[in-house]
């Protein structure tokens, strides 16, 4: 039986178990708080691994995998990046959202302020977020699978993108919060056990000497000493300072945006108290930092025994390293089953990222824009519920249309701008409202507006879209600022328009504050578990 | 989401001394140590970005300083994550259960949120 085969057979077997989880879910999610927040009666150890299974999306599996195996350290920097943010979801963020807020990051905005522009603010730049990194997961999908299942044709890719699409909308319509979380979690584990299985052969063969495997894998890459240490691929000595400036850019992006991406702020709200929340970030940093340290074995391994097999892009680096590992210490068919494990192991991971991200956006949509903003709270939970629903069939079906249009699109730069504007847009609006008195209306309004707009127009204006030979637009040259990454500027923008449009308003309200403030320390008057 | 209860509850609570109390044992210890993993973890960027040589510097074998620099991040993120959980279980929780009871015993806000 050929890996394609087995592959597909594997990834039947884990949709047809999500689909059952799906359709159990969708029996019992009734009200909205089943689908929005799944009840908010997850475990910390369940919301924690599904933390791990939103999170640690193929872009990180074969992503960050690729690079260590393509360019050596510098694929650790994003994995750092990408750990060390959570503290900042933990220490500042987790608890005290799932305190006073109740189903969207708006949630926590609106509290304080006037809520239509806030919430239309709010609800704008979690579509906007979400969006591209939706995109990112399916044009990642489209790639993807002409490698692990041997489609090729490009009509192959799209039907594809619109498996992955209708799976996606199934998922979020029929099962909600809970159907999504439960898909997590499977993902997770399957994920986790399959890196680790690999991890575990890795070593085995090069004697649990990691100065070994570092050693082969130098002198696989061709680059020598070079591979171990950063400045290959980001911020290299010939791109001159502009190119170490763009790499602190995206360190900073990447350690500010996770506590502003929605679709990771929704699920603190799965849980039935703040103490879940912080447990399940407990978790959730645990699995994902261990899974981290596992591609760091799967890059550098896949440098020093797969080297000359490996794509451009470095996606193949894992499936090719599963495949080796299993024929070496398994033979023939060792390396076939891996290789099908691994490559169904990645399929299941963007369907259920995909999942994730539709959900934060539909949510969005149906309780800020519709029931908050069009309606103006007039509407019942029912009609909400149903909104939400279209939503999600709705934007599904234009993230399948803008991916097929979009499959030349190149990923790591939806992902980035996605971690950008979650940063400069969301961020500062969150921790301002949290911990800052004097914060209201219109510093919100102008701290989302003015970092999602700064991180967008730098990025347009930026090599990745136009000016250089990987750019989206590569014949023409219309670029300003040499930074790829935007977060340098975007970020403190975003903070300094909060500032700026907080002080020039005079609107200040001391009561509403003492509310969210004691409210969110304490826990008093928190939405409270449905419970089943 | 309309919320019907007097807001005045929440500024007693708030000038309360207790609630003060809370308030400055999450402050103390969150926002610190905030910017000291914010700046560590800079510091290992900047030494990414900078100091190549130094970074390069093996220690044992095929193991050098950068490697070393960011398995510490590993560690410092989980050490962090832990030291805050028993902060947290230790010195807030107490007192913010002592503040839900007694605002729920007094029914002054409970439901009136929802």
């Amino acid at each position: 039986m050929s890996h394609e085969t087995l592959s597909t057979i594997l990834f039947v077997v884990f949709v047809a178990l999500t689909l059952g989880i799906t359709f159990w879910a969708s029996r019992n999610t009734k009200s909205a708080a089943d689908f929005y927040a799944g009840g908010r009666s997850f475990s910390g150890l369940q919301n924690g691994l599904a933390i791990g299974g939103d999170y640690m999306s193929a872009a990180s599996f074969l992503g960050i995998a690729g690079i260590i195996a393509l360019s050596g350290y510098d694929g650790f920097l994003y994995s750092i990046g990408f750990l060390v943010a959570w503290l900042v979801a933990l220490l500042l963020v987790a608890e005290l959202m799932r305190n006073s807020g109740k189903y969207t990051m708006a949630d926590v905005l609106a509290f304080r302020m006037s809520p239509r522009p806030v919430r239309t603010a709010a609800g704008v730049s979690t579509i906007v977020v979400s969006i591209f990194y939706l995109l990112a997961q399916m044009v990642g999908a489209g790639a993807l699978v002409g490698l692990l299942l041997g489609i090729t044709s490009q009509a192959g890719k799209i039907w594809t993108i619109i498996a992955v699409g209708l799976l996606m909308i199934i998922y979020v319509v029929f099962g909600g919060m809970k159907g999504t979380t439960w898909v997590q979690i499977v993902k997770a584990v399957m994920l986790m056990v399959g890196a680790a299985l690999i991890t575990l052969l890795v070593l085995g063969k090069f004697g649990f000497n990691l100065s070994g495997l570092l050693g082969d894998a130098a002198t696989a890459s061709g680059k020598g000493e070079a591979f171990l240490t950063p400045g290959l691929k980001y911020g290299t000595e010939a791109q001159g300072i502009w190119g170490k400036i763009d790499l602190i850019s995206l360190g900073l992006a990447l350690v500010l945006g996770t506590a502003g991406l929605p679709h990771v702020l929704i699920r603190f709200y799965t849980v039935p108290t703040a103490r879940d929340a912080r447990k399940s970030v407990l978790w959730g940093i645990g699995i994902i930092g261990v899974f981290y340290l596992l591609t760091l074995v799967l890059g550098f391994g896949a440098a020093a025994l797969v080297h000359g097999k490996i794509d451009k892009s470095g996606n193949t680096a894992a499936p090719l390293l599963a495949q080796e590992i299993g024929a070496q210490v398994f033979g023939d068919v060792g390396g076939t089953v891996l290789l099908a494990v691994i490559a169904a192991v990645a399929f299941a991971t963007i369907l259920a990222v995909v999942a994730g991200l539709t959900l934060a956006s539909s949510s969005s949509f149906a309780h800020d824009l519709y029931a908050h903003v069009f309606k103006r709270g007039d509407v019942t939970e029912r009609q909400e519920l149903v909104v939400a629903r279209v939503a999600a069939f709705v934007i599904g079906a234009v993230a399948i249309a803008l991916s097929i249009f979009a499959q030349s699109l190149n990923v790591a730069f939806l992902v980035s701008l996605a971690f950008a504007v979650a940063a400069s847009g969301n961020l500062p609006a969150i921790l301002y409202s949290l911990f800052w008195k004097r914060f209201n209306t219109a510093g919100a309004v102008s701290a989302i507006y003015g970092g999602l707009i700064s991180a967008v127009v730098m990025v347009i204006f930026s090599p990745v879209v136009s000016g250089a030979k990987t750019a989206m637009f590569p014949d023409v040259d219309f670029h300003l600022i040499a930074l790829s990454n935007p977060g340098i500027f975007s970020i403190p923008i975003g903070f300094l328009c909060g500032y700026l449009g907080t002080i020039l308003s005079k609107e200040y309200n001391a009561s509403k504050y003492a509310e969210i403030e004691v409210r969110s320390l304490t826990g008093i008057g928190a939405e409270q578990a449905t419970g089943h | 989401m309309t919320v019907q209860h007097d807001p005045s509850v929440y500024e007693r609570i708030q000038a309360g001394e207790q609630f003060q109390e809370l308030r400055r044992r999450y402050r103390s210890w969150a926002f610190p140590m905030t910017i000291a993993f914010l700046v560590w973890y800079l510091l290992y960027v900047l030494l990414s970005g900078f100091a190549r040589d130094f970074m390069g510097t093996k220690l044992f074998g095929n193991i050098n300083v950068a490697l070393v620099f960011g398995v510490l991040q590993f560690v410092s993120t989980f050490l962090i994550a832990w030291a805050y959980s028993r902060h947290a279980a230790a010195k807030l929780d107490p007192l913010a259960d002592e503040l839900r009871t007694a605002a729920d015993s007094r029914d002054e806000v409970g439901e009136g949120a929802k």
